[in-house]
């Protein structure tokens, strides 16, 4: 009977995005460069 | 100091300064909980992937504009705040929010927590402070107008030395023995009070 009520949990994992994400996230960091002129902005992204 | 535990708010100046290797850190330091967030949220992998991914653009594209960003060691709660815009923002356009579920995968539990003090604590709360200012009655008068104008009113030494007409000194005195009297009474009666 006890069983029925306590269906043990498992613990929640530790939730992680994706390996490619994190990269995608990085790369896109050193690719990007913003250039401010006087009241504007300008982004690039190198290849 | 190794570079993995300098605190964020230096973290976030170097990668501004332009070390990319900081921005590795911040991530890998937040990933879980901002990951975590967003899935609690949005309960579906692919979305908080994309998610994930658009809140770190984001983040990424307003620091390296040296833009809106004001560091005041609350980086982790920003890019939530970020992330939970862009939820906001997706189920805006899709006009409908979905119902979070208990899987065994993922508790609804593990991110979401209430701060707010249950009955027992409050109740407990309010028995303590009757006790406490019971027991500040009992305080000469000095130590008792200090104390109270302290920690009930919120003023400064400076303004309760205005008031009551005698120096800063005389009145942090006044507030030391004020404490020192409180814990006699409170250690002589063995009375009991939480924190």
């Amino acid at each position: 009977m006890a069983k029925l009520y306590s269906k043990r949990k498992l613990a929640p994992k530790k939730m992680l995005p994706k390996k490619e994400t994190i990269r995608l996230i990085l790369q896109y960091s050193c690719a990007l460069n913003i250039v401010k002129v006087g009241n504007m902005s300008f982004d690039t992204i190198a290849n | 100091m190794a570079k993995t535990q300098l605190p964020d708010a230096i973290l976030v100046n170097r990668y501004i300064d332009g070390d990319e290797n900081s921005l590795a850190i911040l991530v890998e330091r937040h990933q879980s909980k901002i990951y975590g967030y967003i899935y609690s949220k949005v309960s579906d992998r692919d979305l908080t992937e994309d998610i994930f991914q658009e809140t770190f653009f984001k983040v990424i594209h307003t620091l390296k504009s040296k833009k809106y960003y004001n560091e005041e060691g609350k980086f982790l709660s920003w890019v939530l705040r970020i992330a939970n815009n862009l939820i906001v923002d997706k189920f805006r356009n899709d006009k409908k929010m979905l119902m979070k579920r208990d899987t065994d995968e993922f508790s609804v539990f593990s991110s979401l927590t209430d701060n707010a003090p249950n009955i027992e604590k409050e109740l407990i709360k309010n028995q303590v402070d009757i006790d406490l200012k019971k027991i500040i009655q009992k305080l000469p008068h000095d130590q008792k107008e200090v104390l109270m104008m302290r920690y009930y009113s919120d003023m400064s030494f400076k303004e309760i030395a205005d008031i009551t007409g005698v120096s800063v000194n005389t009145t942090l005195g006044r507030m030391r023995y004020a404490i020192t009297n409180l814990r006699k009474v409170i250690e002589k009666n063995q009375i009991y009070l939480p924190s």
